[in-house]
């Protein structure tokens, strides 16, 4: 390998730009002539939009148009789209209400769009939106799940009886019960998912520009998937055919999930770009985000797990409550369904698994993928119930771990719940972290901690997880609108630097040095000659974004393909150079060699060959180097690992300490250790954050109480601790590299080892679960509650 | 009635019509194009547009742009050497890869070097994350972001850390 190619832990090609304030993010652009749209939202979660009287907005100073509702219905554009179908157990299509991009008849949640106000400046937008008449009778509220599913209660939509969106199962519930009736013992659980909003530092932004020359559009906008976006506005929304809308993502600053969707906003803006004839240009203010981007997670679940006499699971049977909030976001059917109930098998040979979901409308922000998407909540169940059956069983949390474990000789291992695992060794992962940790160590650290009056506790989570999302039959077969193939385009310039042109998009994961590396590898040249090319619909072919960890796994698999493509011409050209056959042509360090011989061409001189053809096989070979490739994946990814979390609770306060928190997983293949380490570590800590900390909190009245970064609850460097990150990769048997994904194993894997480590604090207090985020308040009530007569004090 | 405000900031002197409710942060990005200085939040909690006023470090979203008028302002566009070396924050945020989308950077590196500069005396790992309780980032777990500052201090004070941060 080269010092800078794959497995070299090199610093990043975008830091310098990013150090020096010269990042390129859309709230960035200033284009000629701009103007500022305000989107005027609803305050009330629930009511009949009377009348929205624009007449005084319109005569404040700057103002250009004011937009509403029915300027929308007459213009007859469609609602925004949801990506995914899901079906009942009935065989009934999901309930899929109008999404309109203005609200039309109805606002259903706190910051369902009313208005859109253009203006010379964003401050006169927002003076004039002060002018705004809106009458709205308010209806009673449907603000969270139990409310939402209550006998009687209000509907969200009217065609959604009972606020369901689908009802739906999986797995074989004949061979559950019949488990059931066997089990020497059940574990049971009943737990809430809490509610999260993914808060990326960079609020979302767009600038809708349209050409009144060509016809043309350009959004600027901050997505994860330019041609996501394209294809769901121009085909669903707006009607724009693809060659004549270009979508363009620039830097993006954080995504984690909440950047995969097409919103609203981009739809009104670029709908209005050829009435104003300006680029029209929006950014959300923090508030304004906690109240539109998609929030995470906000299950209810009850989970029951049947154990023989040994200790091994028989069977599991979940039952889950998904909130999905006023509407359907583009991906959120998916979320509690594939994403999440075809992860029940997790790390253990459970034969038989059946698993209930009921999707509900509530008066809230619509819910969709955030960072893990299903899998973190499948984890956090199972992780939590394995804890509790150990207890049950009075066995040790190790050992009915291990006992229960997928073997590696089980591999491919099909589960109960439709996937198939490729590769895996959870002892592996297992027994380094529990060494990493020094978990035999723990009892010894607990009493110290006990010494001092606070209360230690150790908690494991081994899991698995699903991604490199998707082989396309498969996604479609399950509900999935889109294929999920990603597309490379390898561009070897005359004198022999390279190009690389990838459907994914990179907001914070280093795609532009990770890829630089992978290419500079396989094609033998210097990192620095490699530049990486993401986020614009006019330079890449149709690829399909960066979620579900997917980036390396399918789109660095697709820049393989195009780079066999690139070397098998490459060979063809050294051939005819050389007058010998291609089979004698060898390529290995950028060198093109004549077996057996030491007659060899640089890539370079091949590259240059192939753009000057003057003695050059032209009859059978097109010039030019330059190579695009499609991979569709064999199979979904899966990574897993163990996490370990340590802390120690102040039994006067109830405020719990992360001392420390240990990680090994198995990822496939590392291209960059560095990126990959932290990663983990930025995963983690938003695990921790959801266990300890984070919570989107809803009142009765629909109104989002921790609605500001002053209420809701961000973690600062003081909550988090060092991270200690190891890995231990098989590799994946499916695709050219043996890559598994690293995005989201660290918010998939930590929440249960958080909480499974307060519990163990927790253990003289009578307490087998306590629901995230473990507060203080919630902490120091359990103990007051149940003070043991040896308290720690 | 519309401000006129003379700023140096970086060592520039710009002048700019500001209308007198602009904050610091818009006539940074807005009036200046200096769109290094980012916004995260509007309850100024992210620390995302912090920069340096006077001898202060600042969220420039929470002061008025007419406020700044004479004071010497440096923001991330001006901590490199004018021949492109970067600042020892900036290059061991680098070095540790303390930064993954880069939106918190520059705010993160501002609090960073107002941190190192406050504390001659040294800095331990419990006071680097404390000092940090103003930004938020939401990508690196602050893992690389500590160690970062603990490798900057030796180089900003041309001495060995007295109380190591790992």
């Amino acid at each position: 390998m080269s010092i800078d190619g794959i497995g070299a832990a090199i610093k990043r090609k975008e830091d310098l730009r990013f150090l020096s304030g010269n990042g390129k993010y859309v709230d960035d652009l200033s284009r000629p002539g701009q103007v500022y749209a305000h989107f005027h939202r609803s305050s009330v979660a629930h009511g009949v939009l009377k009348s929205v009287d624009i007449s005084a907005a319109l005569k404040c100073p700057g103002v250009l148009a004011v937009f509403t509702g029915e300027d929308i219905a007459a213009s007859k554009i469609g609602g925004i789209p949801c990506g995914w179908q899901i079906h009942s157990k009935d065989g009934s299509p999901m309930v899929e209400p109008l999404h309109p991009v203005l609200a039309i008849g109805k606002v259903r949640f706190v910051g369902d769009a009313i208005a859109m106000i253009v203006a010379e400046t964003k401050q006169q937008a927002k003076d004039a939106a002060e002018a705004l008449v809106v009458d709205i009778d308010p209806l009673p509220v449907a603000a969270d799940l139990t409310a939402a599913l209550a006998p009687g209660a209000p509907l969200v939509h009217d065609e959604a009886a009972g606020n369901i969106c689908f009802d739906w199962h999986i797995g074989d519930k004949a061979a559950v019960d019949a488990a059931f009736t066997k089990a020497y013992k059940v574990a049971k659980i009943e737990l809430v998912n809490n509610r999260l909003v993914p808060n990326a530092m960079e609020p979302r932004a767009a600038v809708a520009e349209y050409d009144t020359s060509s016809g043309d559009y350009t959004l600027h906008t901050t997505t994860q998937n330019p041609h996501v976006i394209r294809l769901l506005m121009g085909a669903f929304v707006l009607g724009i055919p693809e060659h004549k809308l270009r979508i363009v993502a620039p830097d993006v600053g954080g995504g984690f999930g909440s950047k995969i969707f097409h919103y609203a906003e981009e739809a009104a803006l670029t709908w209005a770009a050829p009435k104003i004839k300006r680029p029209i240009k929006w950014t959300a203010d923090r508030s304004e985000a906690f109240v539109t981007d998609a929030h995470g997670r906000d299950h209810i679940s009850i989970a029951e797990l049947a154990l023989d006499q040994q200790g091994k699971f028989l069977a599991l049977r979940v039952n889950t409550k998904a909130n999905m909030g006023a509407y359907l976001s583009t991906f959120a059917p998916s979320v509690p369904t594939y994403l999440s109930a075809t992860l029940l098998a997790g790390v253990y040979t459970t034969p038989a698994i059946y698993a209930e979901v009921k999707a509900v409308f509530t008066n809230t922000v619509p819910v969709d993928a955030y960072r893990g998407a299903g899998r973190p909540e499948a984890t956090f169940l199972l992780e939590r119930i394995v804890d509790v059956a150990a207890g049950v069983m009075g066995m040790d949390k190790v050992a009915i771990r291990k006992l229960n474990f997928i073997p590696n000789s089980a591999f491919p291992y099909q589960t109960p719940v439709a996937l198939q695992y490729d590769s895996g060794d959870y002892n592996a992962t297992f027994d380094a972290c529990l060494k990493a940790a020094d978990y035999a160590g723990f009892e010894a650290r607990r009493k110290a901690a006990a010494a001092k009056g606070k209360l230690r506790g150790i908690g494991i989570s081994t899991y698995v997880e699903a991604c490199g999302i998707a082989p396309s039959a498969v996604a479609g077969a399950l509900g999935a609108r889109a294929g999920l193939y990603e597309v490379a385009n390898i561009r070897v310039h005359p004198t022999g630097s390279v190009t690389v042109f990838t459907g994914t998009h990179s907001h914070g994961q280093g795609h532009e040095t990770t890829f630089a590396q992978l290419v500079a590898e396989q094609l033998g040249v210097p990192v620095e000659q490699v530049d990486v090319v993401h986020g614009d619909t006019a330079k890449i072919p149709f690829g399909m974004g960066t979620y579900g960890s997917r980036s390396l796994a399918v789109g660095g698999s697709a820049m393989v393909k195009a780079m066999d493509k690139i070397i098998l011409k490459g060979r063809k050209i050294a051939a005819h150079l050389m007058e010998t056959d291609i089979d004698d042509i060898e390529f290995k360090d950028g060198k093109f060699t004549v077996a057996g011989t030491d007659k060899s061409k640089t890539f370079g001189e091949i590259a240059l060959t192939a753009y000057v053809p003057h003695n050059y096989p032209i009859e059978e070979l097109e010039p030019g180097l330059d190579e695009t490739a499609f991979y569709d994946p064999k199979n979904f990814t899966y990574p897993g690992g163990c996490h370990i979390a340590e802390v120690e609770i102040d039994p006067d306060t109830g405020v719990t300490s992360m001392i420390a928190f240990t990680a090994v997983d198995d990822i496939g293949r590392v291209i960059n250790p560095m990126i990959v380490e932290g990663q983990v570590q930025g995963g983690i800590a938003q695990g921790i954050g959801q266990a300890l900390l984070e919570h989107a909190i809803y009142d009765e009245n629909g109104q989002l109480l921790s609605g500001s970064m002053m209420d809701y609850t961000m973690p600062r460097a003081d909550d988090i601790p060092y991270i200690l990150v190891g890995t231990e990769s098989t590799l994946c048997t499916h695709n050219p590299l043996g890559a598994k994904g690293v995005g989201e194993v660290g918010a998939i894997g930590s929440p249960p080892a958080v909480i499974n480590a307060v519990v163990d604090a927790l253990r003289d207090y009578h307490v087998t679960h306590l629901d995230m985020p473990a507060t203080p308040a919630k902490i120091w009530s359990i103990i007051n509650a149940n003070r043991p007569q040896m308290a720690a004090e | 009635m519309v401000p006129h405000i003379h700023l140096t900031v970086n060592g520039k002197s710009y002048s700019a019509e500001v209308e007198a409710r602009t904050l610091l942060v818009e006539a940074l990005r807005e009036s200046l194009g200096l769109t290094g200085t980012h916004v995260g939040c509007d309850t100024s909690q992210c620390g995302a547009c912090v920069v340096k006023v006077g001898d202060m470090s600042v969220k420039s979203c929470t002061m008025l742009a007419v406020q700044a008028e004479g004071l010497p302002i440096t923001t991330i566009e001006g901590l490199a050497a004018p021949d492109g070396t970067l600042h020892p924050m900036q290059a061991m945020f680098r070095e540790h890869h303390a930064l993954q989308c880069g939106y918190c950077t520059p705010g993160m590196v501002m609090s960073a070097i107002d941190l190192v500069e406050s504390h001659p005396e040294g800095l331990s790992e419990e006071q680097i994350r404390h000092g940090l309780e103003g930004n938020l980032c939401r990508c690196t777990g602050y893992h690389n972001i500590v160690k970062a500052i603990a490798a900057a201090w030796p180089l900003m004070h041309n001495k060995a850390l007295p109380q190591a941060a790992e």
